[in-house]
């Protein structure tokens, strides 16, 4: 029964870093940028979430709500005023300025919501765990709720990008921009709803951390990000299903490694996880073998 | 390539003008003999009877993860420097806070700092890994300390699994060290009968859990009991403990204890709570704080048991008073950082009382009178954290734990 | 090529440039400390900002002449404080003198932080881009995880390792425990000085503008440029990113001991993603491939923060803002624009295109 429980844990963790990761992939998919300001637009997400409950009074519904919306447009005006002006500019460039903005929003954060820690409720208490074989394996409310989350999620990408004109749009400029501005798409809104869908998902997956792991601080998404990019890149950076695997992989890994090798050493393994397949695989699980032109 | 050479030089040449500006400018500032700039905490109150004051240092991290411990540290102190200073008595003090941000480096700075600010005693540092490196930095200097929370053997020196670490004369503690803390809950709950089989789930990437878990395992065979599951977990990773959780479970623990802080220790609880065991909990000073947490469900901390110096829910005229007090300025309720930190301030009041140091004499010329009076054999202390709290020259304080268990929502003595 | 004839080349007098800024920066910094004119602030930063700028500039070695992202250097560091603490205190008898001590001690913290260097190098070599980034901060954490677990006593019988407890190392009595886990070591003897780290900033930036100006060097370069071209004419690709990786490590493990050495307490978590992410910024703020850059900017980032105590609450917002300023304001094509039109008033004779003039190199 450890056994399965362990494994519904891990596939629940995982399908939290893989809703992040999916907000890493597509944007670097297209804008070929590493967001690494995209582990704190989540605590942004937590915390307007918390707020709306809390100091608001909001059903949690629409709290949900609020802080999608707020997370988007966040995510908006961050790449309007910081993404968008170094297009042309060399990579590291744009990396520092992800850092710039990841250390701003977290400080700002600080500013406003102070540093102790907040205890976000558990917006799923009413639907009730499920308890199997008398109470042995209990899968929690949360979890359901997550992994079904992440299925509709990655079922809603799949046909946006490949039946709608906006996600095929999105598919096109991630291949190559140039044509794709031949053939008449507007480059820049196709960037900028990306960034957007991919800090919706942030807010959704901040919902969703904070209701597994009650603690909210300035600094609760700095390492779900980190874990969550190195999912995306595990999975293949750039593929939406990818992203999916890699994230339910590192998850899984995760809680293996603390439950049988050792709780001491569990961050180390899953890192040397990730070494060992890219090894194998240097593009990530799915992803695709890159060949040069000279 | 050749136009991102050309873009890389621009740059270059644009941050080498700012940054040799910046340089310059950085340095002019702080080449000035004594820095003027003090610090966002507000000085003392005015007196009217204008009194040399004693420049109290305060060193603890106001922003990043652990602002919690700082900020609370550094309101207590204020509190208590407000009190005195409103007495008009002979002995005023201005209270001097820098942030160090829980970092070994930046306390160093923070300390460096402050000596350019005429500090002359040190309340701090809060947390126990940037107080080791600073209290070798106030040993050499000669500078009196008492830290309110850095509670390591490592900070006052001394043997210790035979480390190298001679005793640092000048450093005393207002809290439990690690180890007293750990043989101590060890042998309350020997004593108390709280439990027989005993899971223990520990940071093991942080100083003070550690040390507490090693004291608490050594007393622990001496005693009897039976630690049936250890599990641990890290800064990065202590958010998700089913698989700890789920081991102490498995190997049927009755009382799990926890050395740990309270932000890990809720979530501790809720998984407990979604699992479906509900076993005895134990924890330490660090537990302190969990019903102040923003919509924590305390329903979930029922029945905790922790040994504290503070109860913030005592009815004693000093706690009250200090308890409202901290309300209306700061609007949290006080955990036992705050308290200790109040305590420290009217401690060193006594000793400057005691020794007859005035506020004219220079950090190392009061330094060895305050180290007689606090180690004097008559001098005991009565505060927030403890009665007839005395000294050792070992640093290391002598009080009494309190056992409190929570009970519908507040701390009540065991 | 009228540039040949004329004396030293363009690039020797660049490093000598840095030569001289770094000599006269440290003379003038030890007579205002001899004299009394620093605050206790600034002195105490100076083996610190030593130590950054050495991490600086052998980051850029990777970064700017290799051309590749590093994301776990602090791994490094870390590898080589820890080796440099533990030599220091196996040699407190045997070398009792604190200089030769530390020197020692720091060629033994970069011998160990090379070989790591090495070993993390050769899978990391096969990747590139993105994913070699984000290998190497799978390292770096890897590393701080491992430290994190190690314990390291030393008693008559010699040194005991292990990776569960102290209890765990077995030492006889009298044995002191030198790496005490995440508590990390305690009780160091401080041995760091100025003057080494001066010493130790020279020997960077020698070994380094060197290594530039060489064939090595030069070949790193090509390799950074274009890979498949390198390739195609004969460069060991492989080879030539490996040696700037290891030397890279083996500065970062030297500077790691002078860090390490100059506090009581030192504890694995320092050396996290952050430290490296701090270092970077230093790297490209200077200007990737600059060493003088990277020298400049590590002072000024390091004596930053604290110069700027005086607005605690928003420090780090500040400095998060300057950030994301510089980065915009040096891209924005216009302002770039009116830079060149106003270095250019500067210039008597028309620039050279950069092929043209001495071997391509980039500015010092």
């Amino acid at each position: 029964m450890g056994f399965v429980s362990n494994l519904v844990n891990g596939i629940s963790l995982g399908a939290v870093y893989a809703i992040i990761a999916l907000g890493y992939t597509m944007v670097y998919g297209i804008a070929k940028m590493l967001n690494f300001a995209h582990g704190d637009i989540i605590m942004v997400g937590g915390y307007l979430c918390f707020c709306s409950i809390s100091y608001l009074g909001l059903n949690p519904f629409v709290s949900v709500l609020v802080s999608i919306v707020g997370c988007t447009v966040l995510g908006i005006v961050i790449e309007r005023l910081a993404y968008k002006p170094l297009r042309e500019a060399p990579s590291l460039d744009v990396l520092i300025t992800a850092i710039g903005v990841s250390y701003l929003l977290q400080n700002t954060a600080l500013l406003i919501w102070g540093s102790n820690p907040k205890s976000f409720p558990n917006l799923f208490k009413s639907l009730g765990n499920i308890r199997l074989f008398d109470g042995q394996l209990v899968i929690s409310s949360t979890a359901i709720v997550t992994i079904a989350t992440n299925i509709v999620i990655m079922l809603a990408l799949t046909w946006f990008t490949s039946k709608t004109r906006m996600g095929k749009a999105m598919r096109a400029c991630s291949e190559d921009k140039g044509a794709a501005q031949l053939m008449g798409i507007n480059v820049n809104s196709t960037i900028s709803l990306t960034f957007a869908i991919g800090s919706g998902l942030a807010a959704v997956a901040g919902v969703l951390l904070c209701s597994a792991y009650p603690t909210l601080m300035p600094t609760t998404g700095s390492m779900p990000g980190i874990k969550a990019f190195v999912a995306a890149v595990l999975g293949g950076i750039g593929s939406i299903p990818g992203a999916m695997v890699g994230g339910i992989l590192l998850g899984v890994a995760e809680i293996f490694a603390k439950a049988y090798i050792g709780t001491q050493f569990s961050d180390a393994i899953v890192f040397a996880l990730l070494i060992v397949v890219l090894l194998i695989k240097p593009t990530g699980i799915l992803g695709k073998p890159i060949s040069e032109k000279v | 390539m050749a136009s991102m050479l050309n873009g890389n030089m621009s740059r270059r040449y644009f941050v080498k003008v700012l940054g040799a500006a910046g340089a310059i400018g950085a340095t002019g500032a702080l080449a000035a003999c004594g820095s003027s700039s003090s610090s966002s905490s507000s000085t003392g109150s005015d007196s009217g009877s204008g009194a040399a004051k004693f420049k109290l240092g305060h060193i603890g991290p106001l922003t990043g993860a652990a602002a919690i411990y700082g900020n609370a540290t550094q309101n207590g102190a204020q509190i208590a420097v407000d009190e005195i200073n409103a007495e008009g008595g002979d002995i005023q003090f201005d209270l001097i806070s820098e942030d160090d941000e829980h970092d070994p480096e930046k306390s160093v700075n923070a300390y460096h700092n402050l000596m350019d600010q005429g500090m002359q005693i040190l309340v701090g540092t809060t947390t126990t890994t940037p107080c080791v490196a600073v209290s070798t930095e106030t040993n050499n200097d000669r500078v009196f300390e008492l830290t309110p929370s850095a509670s390591s053997v490592n900070v006052i020196g001394g043997e210790d699994i035979g480390a190298d670490n001679p005793r640092k004369d000048n450093v005393f503690q207002m809290c439990f060290t690690d180890p007293n803390q750990g043989t101590a809950s060890a042998k309350y709950i020997s004593e108390q009968q709280l439990g027989s089989k005993i899971a223990i789930i520990y940071n093991n990437a942080d100083a003070y859990s550690t040390g507490i878990y090693n004291k608490f395992t050594d007393e622990a065979k001496d005693l009897g009991l039976e630690i049936v599951s250890t599990s641990t977990f890290t800064d990065d990773s202590a958010t998700d403990f089913s698989v700890q959780v789920g081991d102490a479970k498995s190997s049927g623990a009755d009382l799990v204890f926890l050395p740990i802080y309270y932000q890990p220790a809720s979530l501790i609880l809720t998984e407990a709570n979604k699992q479906g065991f509900a076993p005895k909990f134990f924890g330490v000073d660090g537990m302190d704080g969990i019903l102040t947490v923003e919509g924590f469900d305390t329903s979930l901390a029922e029945g905790v048991m922790l040994l504290t110096p503070f109860n913030a829910d005592a009815d004693d005229d000093l706690t009250k008073s200090f308890v409202s007090k901290y309300k209306d300025q700061y609007g949290d309720t006080p955990n036992q950082f705050a308290a200790d930190a109040y305590d420290c301030v009217y401690v060193i009041k006594e000793l400057i009382e005691n020794s007859g140091v005035t506020a004219d004499q220079a950090a190392a010329d009061m330094c060895d009178a305050l180290i007689a009076a606090i180690t004097d054999s008559g001098y005991s202390h009565d505060g927030l954290t403890g009665e007839g709290m005395t000294w050792k020259d070992t640093g290391e304080v002598s009080k009494d734990p309190k056992g409190m268990i929570i009970e519908n929502g507040a701390y009540v003595g065991m | 090529m009228a540039g040949r004839s004329r004396g030293l080349s363009r690039t020797t007098v660049s490093n000598l440039v840095t030569y001289a800024l770094v000599v006269i920066a440290f003379v003038v910094v030890q007579a205002m400390v001899s004299n009394r004119m620093l605050t206790y602030s600034l002195q105490g930063q100076l083996v610190p900002i030593c130590a950054y700028i050495v991490m600086a500039v052998s980051l850029n070695l990777v970064v700017g002449l290799s051309g590749e992202l590093s994301l776990g250097h602090a791994g490094f560091m870390s590898v080589g404080a820890f080796t440099g603490i533990v030599v220091a205190a196996s040699l407190a008898d045997a070398i009792p003198n604190p200089v030769l001590r530390l020197i020692v001690a720091m060629l033994f913290g970069g011998g160990f932080a090379a070989i790591a260097g090495f070993l993390i190098g050769i899978p990391v070599m096969r990747l590139h881009g993105d994913y070699l980034a984000i290998v190497t901060l799978a390292f770096g954490e890897i590393i701080k995880n491992l430290l994190n677990n190690l314990y390291v006593g030393i008693d008559d019988a010699g040194v005991h390792f292990s990776f569960s407890s102290a209890e765990a190392l077995g030492m006889a009595q009298g044995g002191k425990v030198v790496i005490n886990g995440p508590q990390g070591a305690v009780g160091i003897t401080k041995l760091s000085t100025f003057v080494i780290g001066f010493v130790l900033v020279l020997l960077a930036v020698f070994v380094v503008l060197n290594l530039k100006g060489s064939r090595s060097g030069r070949a790193i370069m090509a390799v950074r440029d274009n890979r498949i071209a390198a390739e195609s004419v004969g460069i060991n690709t492989t080879k030539y990113r490996l040696m700037a990786f290891v030397l890279s490590a083996a500065l970062a493990g030297m500077a790691g001991v002078l860090y390490g050495m100059n506090y009581s307490s030192i504890v694995p978590k320092k050396f996290d993603f952050n430290t490296s992410i701090l270092i970077l910024v230093f790297v490209v703020l200077g200007g990737m491939g600059s060493i003088r850059g990277s020298i400049i900017s590590a002072t000024v980032l390091t004596i930053l923060p604290e110069a700027l105590r005086a607005v605690n609450d928003y420090r780090m917002l500040l400095y998060a803002i300057v950030l994301i300023l510089v980065m915009l304001v040096t891209n924005n094509p216009t302002l770039k624009q009116l830079w060149r039109r106003i270095k250019g008033s500067f210039r008597r004779t028309p620039k050279e295109p950069a092929v043209a003039s001495e071997g391509g190199d980039v500015d010092a």
